[in-house]
């Protein structure tokens, strides 16, 4: 076991892993942030994304260790500082961009590095780069359209 | 105007909040104090003998609690299955016993051998790991019709085959059908596959066993879209546990589509090992135990014909079906290639003859069961690929061919048992060649064609049975369980309403919609409802939901307990304002006197049922709380018709869906943003189907599309925008909401539309030698194809 020490959503936060935790199990088991979800063993899912120094990582693809003194953002820490859901999530709620909730939680934070490094991207773009984002429920036609909305683009995407 | 409130609005999901913010509360979040955890060992092989399983040298390893191997679970009983059919020759179908864990042999890849119980799941999976089994491995059954070959290896050998029925639907009918087709002037005749899938809800199955040794009572955390359903499952048919011993919770569950139905081995194993140990045990599935063990969908091989009179009438249609069950039969795997099947090859057409056979095979794969449509979808593809078939060969435009045959004028009885209540077909094909521009075809088609595209353009309809369903009919029908739903409706004192409905919402937006009704019926504030669910201690019975049946069978359960309240609060009203009960008038939360300006409140009513001073005890109980089953009195048919234009690479064999246009008659919307989304994630998942999904399986039985990079999911680059509307609506006749439900259909009517839109393309870009390509249909698959 060894010590790993990190910034979550703010606050400074320790803890004891051994050197195969993962840090989405950090995440959910050590620190209880149960919002950052496991789809998959493979990397491939997405639900487990969560932004590590500003950018979108899956959390199941680094060790807790190597996220030693990283700044790292989960889902608990999106909604503004009064509570209210971020403009993303807002869009995510707006148009019905989620159902079961499993995948959501990786959607957002990808959707928000998205907008962070292209805060207008066109429809192909947005689905580009969710590529590592699986979701099973939406047909993702809603969450392309809340990205777009949250980008303050026009909704009507192709074929509408 | 949209409407802002009740039955009909677009009102946002109540339940985005908690899930968007990681505040949901899914199984495997669920952590109790003292919990050990499992880790199964799983058969590498697909058939074979257990010769020894040896686990000294891993139950001395850190942390092992306890092992568990077949031989503990020999005297309990096997996981049951929930219907059975009786074949052609009046036998009942082969049931073999299905242990929850491996005893004398493996069946499939993925079988569990053994349990290890450990202080951490890392502990218990190195342990298991040291396990040393001895198998005897035996040659595989793979392919169905290989299955059924004399001389074949047996996944059952006190069976004697591996056939588990031979269905004939509706017997008596075959020598008219035969007939009809020797003497019809065309027949059209298809040989296709629907291809294996894999359900692949997001959030993998998860099983927290807990016991309480003072009361003596079980509790089973588990990501189940029907908690009562495993609790009447494993409670009586394995562990022997009586219902009021054993509390079934499914918490958020994310996402089912039909896999979370059935009782699985691990939410016995963990509710045993509670039981044992006297501790909290949990398990969660690994992504790759999930492709091994949730239970898979389709896999059906068919022959269709159909024939058709020299007008393009239908005659009659025969078909022939091997259908995958798997090593062992999940809970409603019978059900599925049979009634949910057969009874649906009528489709939206009025064809006087049809037979349906169905031989059920078992083979050493994962089970196969229920997944999205569930035996709709196998109907409805072989239904409208062939109809399509047979427009081409006599030259009939694939819209006028489908108009020729509908079925115009309801109810309508069809020969295959079920009878339609209501519907317009024509309408929805109407409103599809709007909303898909079937005008603007010709000149897309041109565009693609200047880039070297072959554009093609497909349609089909569906018909789908929901609303599942009539207990008296599916128990004639094999079904050993009711199909009713139950909630109870609770009003509190100062009137707000909590309702326990036996429907379960994993991404259906229960919560919201459910809550949309009540406050509707009653004229209050959404937020004065609350929907619960998913808790055997809550809700007093629940059948569950799959089938598109929340709504039209659990949301009706939830009506008429509403109206019971209504009644009874309608009585208190008329003593307070001492009035006649039959003057009181119920609209916007305010009881009035008919006819002149008296009235009130629901809150002071509510208020009177609880603080009952002046209030008419000697008619009435006080409280208001009343609850109500709703058996449905017919299935409901949602129907429609489908649309899908492609582009196909002619170099690389390359498809590119650009449009899909799904006109649904789904009867009365309650939230039509809810319902615009159920459909599109039915489409995406049907796109799935047709397109990318595949589950293969070697010759040995190993699954070799185990894992996301080899199982194609479709993600969000592979699949287009959707236009959906829903505006043709004809209310079901017989609930009392008029809903028909809507969860399936899009995954219903999708694959078809996309295939013969391939088709189309093809023939268009001069491969007209090609008539049918099985799904997934791959670029490899269509460049094949193309070359004849």
């Amino acid at each position: 076991m060894a010590k790993v020490a990190m910034t979550v959503n703010g606050k400074a936060v320790s803890g004891e892993v051994e050197g195969r935790t993962l840090l989405v199990q950090f995440l959910r088991e050590g620190l209880g942030l149960t919002g950052t979800h496991v789809g998959c063993d493979t990397s491939q899912c997405g639900a487990c994304v969560v932004h590590i120094d500003g950018a979108a990582v899956k959390a199941c693809a680094v060790f807790a260790l190597d996220a030693e003194g990283a700044s790292v953002r989960t889902i608990e820490g999106m909604a503004n500082a009064d509570g209210s859901l971020s403009a993303i999530q807002q869009a995510f709620q707006d148009h019905h961009a989620l159902q079961c909730g499993f995948c959501t939680p990786g959607m957002v934070m990808s959707a928000a590095a998205l907008l962070a490094e292209n805060p207008k991207p066109t429809e192909r773009e947005v689905r580009e780069y969710l590529e590592g984002n699986l979701c099973r429920c939406t047909g993702y036609h809603n969450i392309v359209k809340a990205i777009m909305a949250a980008s303050g683009q026009e909704v009507a995407i192709a074929a509408e | 105007m949209p409407k802002d409130s009740g039955i009909g609005a677009s009102i946002k999901r109540r339940e985005d909040v908690r899930f968007l913010t990681g505040r949901g509360r899914y199984t495997d979040d669920i952590n109790l104090r003292g919990q050990a955890h499992v880790a199964f060992l799983r058969s590498n092989v697909a058939h074979g003998r257990l010769r020894g399983v040896d686990t000294a040298a891993a139950a001395a390893m850190p942390g092992v609690v306890r092992i568990f191997t077949g031989e503990d679970f020999a005297a309990v009983g096997g996981l049951p299955c929930g219907w059975q059919v009786t074949g052609r020759d009046g036998q009942v179908m082969k049931e073999p016993k299905h242990p929850v864990l491996a005893h004398g042999k493996v069946r499939h890849v993925g079988d569990p051998i053994a349990a290890v119980v450990a202080e951490t799941y890392e502990q218990a999976r190195d342990a298991a790991e040291a396990i040393a089994v001895d198998i005897e491995s035996l040659p595989a059954v793979v392919d169905m019709a290989a299955a059924l070959a004399p001389g074949s290896a047996l996944v059952h050998d006190d069976l004697g085959t591996n056939l588990c029925y031979d269905w004939g639907f509706i017997e008596d009918s075959k020598a008219a059908v035969a007939a009809a087709i020797a003497a019809a002037h065309h027949v059209t005749t298809l040989d296709l596959v629907n291809n294996r899938l894999i359900p692949n809800a997001m959030e993998p199955r998860v099983a927290v066993g807990d016991y309480n040794s003072a009361s003596g009572e079980s509790t089973l955390y588990t990501t189940s879209q029907n908690p009562h359903v495993i609790r009447l499952l494993m409670g009586a048919f394995v562990l022997g546990i009586p219902e009021h011993k054993l509390r079934v919770v499914a918490p958020d569950v994310g996402g089912g589509f039909g896999s979370k139905i059935f009782h699985y081995a691990e939410e016995a194993l963990c509710t045993f090992a509670a039981r044992a140990l006297n501790r909290p045990v949990k398990w969660t599935a690994q992504r790759s135990e999930s492709f091994v063990t949730d239970a898979h969908g389709r896999d059906h091989v068919t022959r269709i014909e159909l024939a058709l009179d020299r007008d393009g009438h239908f005659l009659a249609i025969r078909t022939s079906t091997l259908a995958n069950m798997g090593a062992y039969l999940s809970t409603f795997a019978p059900s599925v290639p049979t009634y949910l099947h057969g009874t649906l090859m009528a489709g939206n057409y009025k064809t006087p003859h049809i037979y349906v056979n169905v031989k059920a095979v078992f083979t050493n794969t994962v089970p196969v069961d229920a997944y999205r449509g569930a035996g709709r979808p196998e109907a409805t593809f072989q239904l409208e690929r062939v109809i399509d078939k047979a427009a081409r060969e006599m030259g009939i435009d694939p819209v006028e061919i489908r108009r020729r045959n509908f079925v115009d004028a309801f109810p309508y009885q069809t020969p295959v048992a079920v009878a339609y209540d209501t519907g317009n077909y024509h309408a929805t094909m109407d409103k599809l060649v709007t909303i898909a521009d079937l005008a603007g075809f010709e000149k897309r088609r041109a565009a693609s064609a200047a880039k070297g595209l072959l554009r093609g353009l497909g349609l089909n309809c569906y018909i789908e049975a929901c609303g599942i369903a009539p207990s008296h009919l599916v128990g004639q029908l094999g079904a050993r369980a009711g199909l009713y739903e139950s909630a109870t409706v609770r009003v509190n004192a100062t009137g707000g309403i909590v309702v326990m409905t036996g429907s379960h919402s994993h991404g259906q937006g229960h919560e919201t919609t459910f809550a949309q009704v009540i406050a509707d019926m009653i004229g209050i504030p959404e937020a004065q409802v609350e929907i619960v669910h998913g808790d055997t201690a809550n809700a007093p019975m629940g059948m569950g939901t799959y089938g598109s049946r929340s709504l039209a069978v659990g949301g009706s359960a939830m009506v008429r307990a509403a109206n019971k309240i209504i009644s009874k609060a309608r009585k208190i009203a008329a003593h307070l304002m001492e009035a006649a009960e039959g003057d009181i008038e119920l609209k916007d939360g305010k009881f009035r006197v008919a006819g002149t300006d008296k009235s009130v409140d629901w809150g002071a009513v509510c208020l009177a049922a609880y603080v009952p001073h002046n209030y008419p005890l000697a008619e009435l109980e006080p409280g208001l709380e009343e609850t109500a089953f709703y058996d449905p009195a017919n299935f409901t048919f949602p129907a429609g018709a489908y649309a899908c234009e492609v582009e196909v690479d002619p170099e690389t064999g390359r498809v590119t869906i650009d449009r899909f246009a799904a006109a649904d008659d789904f009867g009365n919307i309650v939230n039509p943003m809810v319902v615009d989304g159920q459909v599109h994630g039915g489409i995406g998942q049907g796109i799935g189907q047709a397109l990318l999904e595949r589950a293969v399986y070697d010759a040995n039985g190993q699954l070799l599309s185990g894992t996301y990079m080899d199982y194609a999911m479709p993600r969000a680059d592979d699949l287009p925008s959707y236009v959906v509307d829903h505006s043709c609506a004809t209310p079901c006749t017989h609930n009392p909401l008029g809903v028909k439900g809507c969860g399936e259909a899009g995954a219903i009517g999708s694959p078809p539309a996309v295939v013969n839109a391939v088709i189309d393309a093809l023939h268009r870009g001069g491969h007209a030698h090609v008539t049918h390509i099985d799904m997934p249909l791959s670029p490899a698959r269509v460049w094949a194809a193309m070359q004849g």
